[in-house]
């Protein structure tokens, strides 16, 4: 238990715990947007990673954990919007947004 | 570890959990913003304040506000009448359970091998911003491209197909 | 001119002077002095905090009334004459009523996100002043990315008037709330690239930065960023989108009485509604704290010869001003529809703020000399013109469908 008194590792147990949270609720709700909010709060604890690796890293004047974190942050703003759109033409589609319901591969 | 640490990561764990757990669409939406926003004061307590700006303008003024825009839109704000969680939820659970433990366990069995330094990084937004026309410039239109791409490639999924409404 | 420069370096030099131009400054040392050592640093930050949460509402209430006043006047009535000479007491009375007002929350809505919702939308409008720059080293905290921070909070007051308009249960609330939240995201990304291309050109995203970098004079004339003509095209987009971003006439379609009764604070009565007034006149300082921060020179002076006047006082001129032009123009044009809104929005002002922003880098590798001022202005005009007669095009004028019964 030597590795619980250092910031990083809480840090790591933090994201690791709120990627298991997310990855629980992508798994267990039937409604597709909490689908996605799980999904983003993954995204967020990897976010929480690269940032605490950057800040105790040997280099952060490299900036690569920076630097990844500000592109995921892009990329995970892309994904919401691409991912919305879906739930919500498959809402117009089949009237649900449900998971559970929507297990046609028909229009 | 400062105390302040444990406030902001329970902060973050409880809207997260909350998010996941709430019956209500909207609510979850709120809680995640919570989540959201602890998370950004978390980077700012890792000395990050650019990501942790970031993190707030985009996750807690966009994300939020579609997720919350897309629950309005599928009628997401009344409660469902068969329960919120899915059948296999506790095959869910045990998955997410397991990964945790893989996770937590490597971090504590490995977090003492990796080199740490405490000392305070001075990054100035223009060094990121040097960097991010620099080295990282390719990924940085790459990024853009995408975004773009992804803007478009949502308004025309989401958007009204003429001829099948009504 | 030089010996009248002279005599203002001279003043500048006077001690009297620099006193009173950094009275606030001396103030808050003078008072940090009675705390032990250790806690000095925290002590000066809450005693700041603390006079912003004094300073803005004293404000608001002052332009309540002034706001009143002058919408009778344009609408050629007396405004409030009863309470207090002149009326200018309303505030007093209007504070009084408001407190003591019954708080009626909706037998159905949303009890704890009701409640919340008001205290999120002042809270965030308030941290936004943390980095604005009032005057000479007054400013709260100098953060390296204080403009980022700035529009962070703008974001985050959003959600609180979804929350607000969400959980009231009305129809009128949520309709309003979706209105706001629409327009708000829509402005959001207009007010932030017109913001974008002072950063450039300042090259920091520190707001006390930002102003030193327009800190020079040309004889007695100064280099702020309106007086080139990316600055003007930014500045005018710019408070546009302020505007809209602060639901003020002619955008206040998210409260517009005669559709809406109130927008998304309907079910708000008391102490509660008191906070989202004051949380739309916070927003409108801090909005045009940011656009006299960015393009009118923040607490400079607009001739150099009356640098001996303390920088506080122009920072609050500066944005009284602002203030007064809000309620000219609410006193002056009619509200806008949703589709004009939405439109103006993402096909004039988006694309020509992309424009300005190309103008901008042009203007920056075009080095010091006339041409840059030929080049920049020429480019820009013709946008305008040619954006606006698109525009124009396309309105169709005539009998208007409605389609609100289909």
């Amino acid at each position: 238990m030597t590795g619980m008194s250092t910031p990083l590792a809480g840090y790591l147990l933090v994201a690791a715990l709120l990627f298991a949270i997310g990855l629980g609720g992508a798994l267990v709700r039937r409604n597709a947007i909490l689908v996605l909010i799980g999904i983003e709060l993954m995204l967020n604890a990897a976010n929480l990673n690269l940032i605490a690796f950057w800040r105790y890293g040997p280099h952060p004047e490299a900036l690569t954990g920076m630097m990844f974190a500000i592109f995921s942050i892009a990329v995970a703003a892309a994904e919401a919007a691409v991912g919305l759109g879906l739930v919500i033409a498959i809402y117009r589609h089949t009237n649900t947004a449900e998971l559970d319901k929507i297990d046609r591969m028909k229009g | 570890m400062s105390p302040i640490f444990y406030l902001l990561a329970a902060l973050t764990l409880a809207g997260g959990l909350a998010a996941v757990l709430l019956k209500h669409l909207v609510h979850s939406a709120l809680a995640v913003t919570v989540a959201f926003a602890g998370l950004a004061l978390l980077f700012l307590q890792l000395d990050a304040q650019f990501a942790g700006f970031a993190q707030i303008l985009v996750y807690i003024g966009a994300v939020a506000i579609l997720i919350v825009f897309a629950i309005l839109l599928t009628h997401g704000s009344e409660l469902p009448k068969g329960g919120v969680f899915s059948h296999t939820w506790f095959l869910g659970l045990v998955i997410a359970a397991g990964v945790f433990a893989v996770l937590g366990w490597a971090v504590l069995a490995s977090v003492s091998a990796v080199p740490q330094s405490n000392i305070v990084p001075s990054v100035t937004v223009h060094d990121i911003g040097i960097a991010l026309v620099g080295r990282y410039v390719l990924p940085l239109e790459i990024v853009a491209l995408l975004l773009t791409a992804a803007t478009i490639g949502a308004v025309i999924v989401a958007m009204h197909e003429k001829e099948r409404a009504r | 001119m030089i010996t009248m420069l002279g005599a203002a370096n001279l003043l500048l030099a006077n001690p009297l002077f620099t006193n009173l131009d950094q009275i606030f400054v001396l103030l808050r040392n003078w008072l940090v002095g009675f705390f032990p050592v250790a806690i000095r640093p925290a002590a000066g930050v809450v005693l700041g905090v603390v006079a912003i949460v004094c300073v803005f509402p004293g404000l608001f209430a002052l332009t309540t009334v002034f706001e009143r006043k002058g919408l009778g006047r344009i609408q050629n009535r007396l405004g409030p004459n009863r309470v207090g000479p002149f009326g200018f007491f309303q505030p007093i009375a209007d504070g009084i009523k408001s407190l003591t007002k019954e708080d009626v929350v909706p037998f159905r809505a949303n009890a704890v996100v009701h409640f919340l919702a008001p205290l999120v939308l002042v809270v965030t409008v308030f941290m936004g002043f943390a980095v604005l720059p009032m005057g000479r080293n007054m400013v709260l905290v100098d953060m390296d990315s204080g403009l980022l921070f700035f529009f962070a909070m703008g974001a985050a007051t959003e959600l609180s008037v979804f929350m607000a308009g969400w959980s009231s249960r009305n129809k009128y609330s949520m309709l309003g709330a979706m209105r706001a939240v629409a327009q708000m995201i829509s402005y959001e990304v207009v007010l932030l690239l017109s913001a974008v291309s002072v950063v450039m050109i300042a090259g920091s995203l520190s707001l006390p930065a930002i102003v030193a970098a327009q800190n020079q004079y040309t004889g007695s004339f100064p280099h702020w960023y309106i007086f080139t003509p990316w600055g003007l095209a930014g500045f005018v987009v710019f408070a546009i989108a302020a505007t809209a971003e602060s639901n003020r006439s002619p955008f206040d379609l998210p409260e517009g009485e005669s559709e809406l009764v109130a927008g998304y604070h309907t079910e708000y009565s008391g102490f509660k509604f008191a906070l989202f007034f004051l949380g739309e006149y916070l927003a409108m300082f801090s909005l045009s704290g940011l656009g006299v921060t960015l393009f009118f020179g923040g607490w400079l002076a607009p001739f150099s010869f009356l640098n001996f006047v303390p920088s506080w006082i122009w920072f609050f001129g500066k944005v009284m001003f602002f203030i007064f032009v809000f309620i000219w123009m609410r006193g002056t044009l009619p509200r806008l529809r949703q589709d004009q809104l939405m439109n103006f929005a993402w096909k004039f002002t988006l694309p020509f703020t992309l424009l300005n922003l190309l103008v901008t880098a042009l203007w920056r590798f075009m080095g010091e000399g006339w041409q840059r001022w030929v080049v920049c202005t020429i480019i820009l005009a013709a946008a305008y013109v040619i954006f606006g007669r698109i525009e124009m095009r396309r309105q169709h004028f005539g009998p208007r469908k409605y389609r609100y019964a289909e």
